[in-house]
């Protein structure tokens, strides 16, 4: 009988990219799938719930959980992963402060329903029908469908998180540092985030050295305004880059592909709300000392500042998502 | 029901806006009692994030007010405020809050009267739009 650490993957309110960034080990994949022993993992592996179930309580080593908390069906694997395993890792940016689907927190659960069945051009839906539990008369059993939540939740708002792994989806190397923390035991305070770095990007951009001493931008560009020079610090061409603000870790991907970063790795720590901290930031550079003019700039440079600053990170922001009249 | 009294949080810098406050006090001017005052060195030390926060922790309104342009204690502080501020109403805006229940406003250390005013249109608009808190609160 082994004694291999238990390690069980889950995927909730997620597109997958995080499944595939594990694949995305390359040949550690062998490394890893030597080293422990998969107990749990929808995507790839044939175990059900039911397995997971008979588990005794504490005995998978790590659950990396992928994704936000969408439906009652996610709220109940979670809390069963947690009741089995000594660490549950929040693995991705979904998972940490709810991600790209996260935005959805700026509509009603109607409002994205009503969208999502009886709207969008694609769908013919004459009837009506919504996903509901319903008895199959035919097979004589009744056929479960999860409900949605009236909002999408980080992993941290239903179970106790003991790990962050950040980005979108985070890197083969920073997985890797995340697995080889966990396995060696070798691990920071709980309510960490393991595998980056704990700077911000700047500090790995390759460009880091052409950032001007005093940062100082007229106007605000567009990245489909023009090129910019492969050469030089995108903030200082006036891209509205957010690596101060963004955890280091990445590598510097998008920038070395002449793209700003848009911030998937996340807050620093001792930062709670990264929209406003980015916010604060643009502020802070704009040379401009007229308010019609920060307007007109937001408005037609940023255009949606919500969906920019707060791209990865809605969810666990300080209000959570829109405010919504009574 | 009991009538709604807003509690509203003012960030207020130390050398003109804090210092309004206190002549509106020591020349006994009368102002709404909904106040949280919070003394900040200079308004560009107010994060966006404070603001927030209070809204979060149940204010139904938040003012942030500094020198005028031009007077900041150092230099060009309460400019970045601007920019700042002007980008969060955008932001609030988009999150749902009504831009009625923020206020950036300018109080230098001699307009007592300013403040009184601004206090008590402040009260009134945020009065008409009833408490924020109970709309933070999403039914899990």
């Amino acid at each position: 009988m082994s004694e291999k650490p238990k390690i069980a993957l889950y995927w909730c309110a997620s597109c997958g990219g995080c499944e595939e960034a594990v694949l995305d080990l390359a040949e550690k994949v062998l490394d890893l799938v030597n080293a422990v022993d998969i107990v749990f993992w929808p995507v790839a592996v044939d175990f059900k719930i039911e397995d997971v179930e008979k588990l005794p309580d504490k005995s998978i080593t790590a659950s990396l959980i992928n994704g936000g908390i969408r439906l009652t069906e996610h709220e109940k694997v979670v809390k069963l992963l947690r009741q089995k395993s000594q660490y549950v890792i929040a693995y991705g940016a979904c998972s940490a402060w709810g991600g790209i689907p996260g935005l959805a927190n700026l509509y009603k659960r109607e409002e994205l329903l009503s969208r999502a069945y009886f709207e969008v051009p694609t769908v013919v839906n004459e009837e009506k029908v919504l996903p509901r539990t319903y008895k199959d008369e035919e097979l004589g059993i009744e056929v479960e469908v999860p409900e949605v939540l009236p909002r999408l939740l980080p992993l941290d708002r239903v179970i106790e998180v003991d790990y962050y792994v950040p980005g979108c989806p985070p890197t083969p190397d920073v997985t890797w540092n995340a697995i080889q923390a966990l396995l060696s035991g070798n691990l920071p305070p709980k309510g960490s985030v393991i595998g980056a770095s704990s700077k911000a990007l700047c500090d790995e951009c390759p460009l880091n050295e052409t950032k001007p001493d005093k940062l100082l931008i007229k106007e605000f560009k567009r990245i489909t305004e023009f090129t910019p020079d492969p050469e030089k610090c995108l903030l200082a061409q006036g891209l509205p880059c957010l690596g101060p603000v963004t955890r280091g870790g990445c590598g510097a991907l998008c920038i070395k592909a002449n793209m700003p970063c848009t911030g998937c790795f996340g807050m620093l720590d001792n930062v709670s709300d990264y929209g406003a901290k980015a916010l604060s930031f643009l502020a802070s550079i704009l040379d401009v000392e007229d308010e019609k003019e920060v307007e007109r700039q937001v408005k037609e440079k940023i255009a949606d500042l919500v969906g920019r600053l707060y791209r990865y990170t809605l969810p666990s922001s300080k209000l959570g998502g829109k405010v919504f009249k009574r | 029901m009991a009538e709604f009294k807003p509690k509203i949080v003012v960030f207020a810098c130390n050398w003109c806006t804090y210092a309004a406050l206190d002549l509106a006090g020591t020349s006994r001017m009368k102002y709404p009692a909904n106040f949280r005052v919070i003394k900040v060195m200079c308004s560009g030390r107010v994060d966006p994030q404070f603001v927030l926060e209070a809204f979060k922790q149940g204010a139904d309104g938040v003012i942030v007010a500094g020198c005028h342009p031009g007077d900041c204690h150092y230099v060009n502080g309460n400019m970045k405020t601007l920019r700042r501020m002007t980008m969060l109403k955008k932001m609030l805006e988009e999150m749902g809050i009504e831009k009625e229940r923020f206020r950036l406003e300018w109080i230098s250390a001699a307009e007592a009267t300013k403040w009184v005013q601004v206090a008590n249109e402040m009260v009134e608009q945020v009065k008409a739009l009833g408490p924020l808190k109970p709309r933070l609160e999403v039914k899990e």
